[in-house]
């Protein structure tokens, strides 16, 4: 990913059944357009069910009784789908006794602004780097691109210090102690310096392939950078904006590892990640309440994902393909 | 070389005519607008620290602190840039104009550079240091990192996950891709389906996976573990999957392939689709079979893509901890990754260096795989 282009294919949608190939079906096992013989689509359907099984053990045994789905496997419900073994009850001991309200919300307080600020930051950068002359442009985007190689792991323990001690150079103070340790906007910030490189690149490519006519007739018309930037640009990089934002969202909603340094595992500041893997370790045996837990976890991404997944898709195939 | 635009002349009138109207200030003016550019980002400043203190007040309800801190960490930003951006507009004109762009391109360089460039340095100088970073240890921890054997061990399983994953999980969705191409309907929601799995939490696929690879020994209660249930069904006693050496590692691998398959078949489900129609058409008008066309035409023409779905998946599975972190007992299941050791050391055990060591291990692990990505990059853009 770390390397696409921007050019967003021109129609692709994961939607779209390509009905203009297949319009005229040639008769079965003669060698053509548009057909798949039965050894395809058997091999799909396999393919497919191997593939959701995991997903679908977890979904039936979360609405199983604590009994039955500790005892029996989950398939056992297939062959007998209304023996009155199902409840909601594992749900509401997660959220309720599990504590996976508190870290829902807390979840959503982390992944909304972590998404928000590393779009905002760098489309601000990316319309400077695309449109603004200074001195340096070039090197520092270079720069910030090249950012992209450091891993994740290699910030985490000097970002700690930082925000439990601030930092001295020879006696001199050059960040203060912020005691950010445990706070929003201490994870807020480092998922922003970790999303940054990548959303800046993509942004610096999207905008910057924007037609300059229409930015040289706002500019001439007396709107400044900043009008231009907010009126003009923003809008005009919806599709853009969206996919990074839903990638952000979905990378900083599933992260365990940065929430887990600096918002850490307290019952009150921990996110839903966090309590799940709590729950794992404490009661990993307990089925009924760690598939419950598992779902409420995914819910939310699950449904951004298909409400949104044309975006999504169009962000990831972004420039990978040549249009 | 893409076209920039001059800092817009507001001051001139809009028919662009005049003579600019700031001729020539009094300096009261000046310290005025000054005075008031400072005033606004100083007053932003006061007011989010004010509402991040109350962020940090544990006793209030959950809802409204969550709710308070979205507002706060979508608007705060936002507010910050507007901020920046008054200011600016306030100072006279010739400072505006060379000031202006680092305002738009500062707090970007600003978080990388505390975020990103600062740590760098500062994990390589604890590397070097002892487990309290106090005293200078030379290249102990380094030592460590290729003597220890369960380092050793997490660098030869790292080295697994960076070849299978990739190669079967780009293997799966490339054929996956080609096949679901062929079908007339259906394919939209097969498709979703396969990715479905990329939504989901690192955390959340370990849960869902240990319901199939459960295990409870005699006496702890029945197996309800879906590779058990088959594997008791074929009339053998249930076995510790991942307890098995040193096929677990294998078994934790499924994991990110049943995750990441997804990514790569839609990718290159797109790549696929691009192909024109006319070079397959004529390859199999001239007898080629499908084996043929899939060996000769599809996957030449969508090499590029393959590249970069692979490297994308290299880097993942080289950083790879959350799997292994969450299915737990590492040490004595002989799964260890890297990352996961780093955390470990760091996190758990309490050694700085050998933390930051490992970390630097990684970092340098990353950037021969981004160097030959970035160059086959560059040498598609020229011959493009």
């Amino acid at each position: 990913m770390s390397v696409t282009t921007p050019v967003p294919p021109p129609d692709y949608t994961p939607d779209t059944t390509d009905d203009e190939r297949s319009a005229a079906p040639p008769p079965s096992g003669e060698v053509g357009e548009g057909r798949a013989g039965w050894f395809v689509r058997i091999a799909i359907v396999i393919v497919v069910l191997v593939w959701i099984i995991p997903a679908a053990g977890v979904l039936v045994t979360s609405f199983r009784d604590a009994d039955a789905a500790n005892t029996t496997g989950w398939w056992t419900v297939l062959g007998n789908p209304f023996n009155g073994e199902w409840t909601l009850e594992n749900y509401r001991q997660a959220l309720d006794a599990g504590g996976f309200q508190d870290a829902f919300l807390n979840s959503l307080a982390v992944a909304i602004p972590a998404t928000i600020m590393p779009i905002t930051i760098a489309a601000f950068a990316a319309y400077a780097f695309s449109w603004m002359d200074f001195r340096g442009r070039h090197v520092m985007f270079v720069l910030v691109v090249g950012l992209m190689v450091v891993p994740l792991q290699m910030a985490l323990i000097p970002i700690l210090r930082l925000y439990v001690g601030g930092a001295e150079i020879g006696g001199l103070r050059v960040f203060p102690d912020l005691d950010l340790n445990g706070t929003f906007l201490g994870v807020w910030l480092a998922h922003t310096g970790f999303g940054l490189p990548l959303a800046t690149y993509l942004l610096r490519n999207y905008i910057g392939s924007l037609p300059s006519s229409i930015i040289e007739s706002a500019k001439i018309d007396g709107a400044d950078h900043f009008t231009i930037f907010w009126r003009l640009i923003v809008p005009l990089s919806v599709p853009a904006l969206a996919a990074f934002a839903i990638f952000q969202f979905l990378w900083v909603w599933n992260d365990l590892l940065v929430a887990y340094v600096f918002l850490g595992g307290t019952r009150d500041s921990r996110v839903v990640t966090i309590a799940l893997a709590n729950l794992v370790g404490s009661r990993g045996q307990d089925w009924h309440l760690l598939t419950s837990a598992a779902f409420i976890t995914m819910s939310l991404p699950l449904a951004v994902f298909f409400s949104l997944q044309r975006y999504f898709v169009r962000g990831l195939t972004a420039g990978s393909v040549k249009g | 070389v893409t076209q920039t635009i001059e800092e817009p002349d507001t001051d001139t009138g809009l028919d662009g005519s005049g003579p600019p109207v700031e001729s020539s200030p009094t300096p009261l003016a000046i310290v005025v607008r000054v005075a008031a550019a400072v005033a606004v980002p100083v007053a932003a400043f006061v007011v989010l620290t004010a509402s991040l203190d109350l962020l940090r007040d544990q006793q209030a309800n959950r809802l409204m602190i969550a709710g308070l801190a979205i507002l706060i960490g979508v608007g705060g930003v936002f507010a910050l840039f507007w901020a920046a951006d008054t200011f600016v507009s306030w100072l006279p004109r010739r400072i505006r104009q060379s000031v202006r762009p680092y305002v738009f391109v500062g707090p970007a360089l600003v978080v990388l550079a505390v975020f990103l460039i600062y740590p760098v340095i500062n994990t390589v100088l604890i590397s070097l240091k002892d487990a309290q970073s106090q005293d200078w240890v030379g290249l102990d921890n380094y030592e460590f990192v290729f003597t220890d054997t369960s380092m050793l061990r997490s660098i030869r399983n790292t080295a697994g996950w960076i070849v299978i994953v990739p190669l079967v999980a780009v293997t799966i969705g490339l054929v996956f891709a080609t096949l679901a191409d062929r079908l007339r309907r259906g394919e939209a929601v097969a498709k979703s389906l396969i990715f479905l799995p990329m939504a989901i939490s690192f955390v959340g696929a370990a849960v869902t996976f240990r319901l199939i690879y459960g295990y409870r020994p005699e006496g702890f209660g029945s197996n309800v573990g879906l590779l058990n249930g088959i594997w008791m069904g074929l009339g053998n006693d249930p076995v510790a999957w991942l307890s098995q050496k040193p096929w677990n590692n294998l078994l934790l691998m499924v994991i990110m392939i049943w995750m990441q398959t997804g990514f790569a078949m839609v990718v290159l489900s797109a790549a696929i689709k691009a192909i024109p129609d006319e070079i397959i058409e004529a390859a199999r008008i001239d007898g080629a079979s499908e084996l043929q066309v899939f060996r000769r035409i599809t996957v030449p023409s969508i090499l590029p893509t393959i590249v970069v779905v692979t490297t994308y998946m290299v880097i993942n599975a080289l950083k790879v901890f959350d799997i292994v972190f969450v299915v737990g007992n590492a040490e004595n299941n002989g799964t260890e990754v890297i990352a996961e050791r780093m955390i470990r050391w760091f996190f758990l055990s309490n050694h700085d260096g050998r933390g930051a060591a490992i970390a630097v291990v990684l970092f340098v692990a990353v950037i021969p795989v981004m160097f030959w990505n970035v160059r086959r990059f560059r040498e598609q853009e020229l011959t493009r």
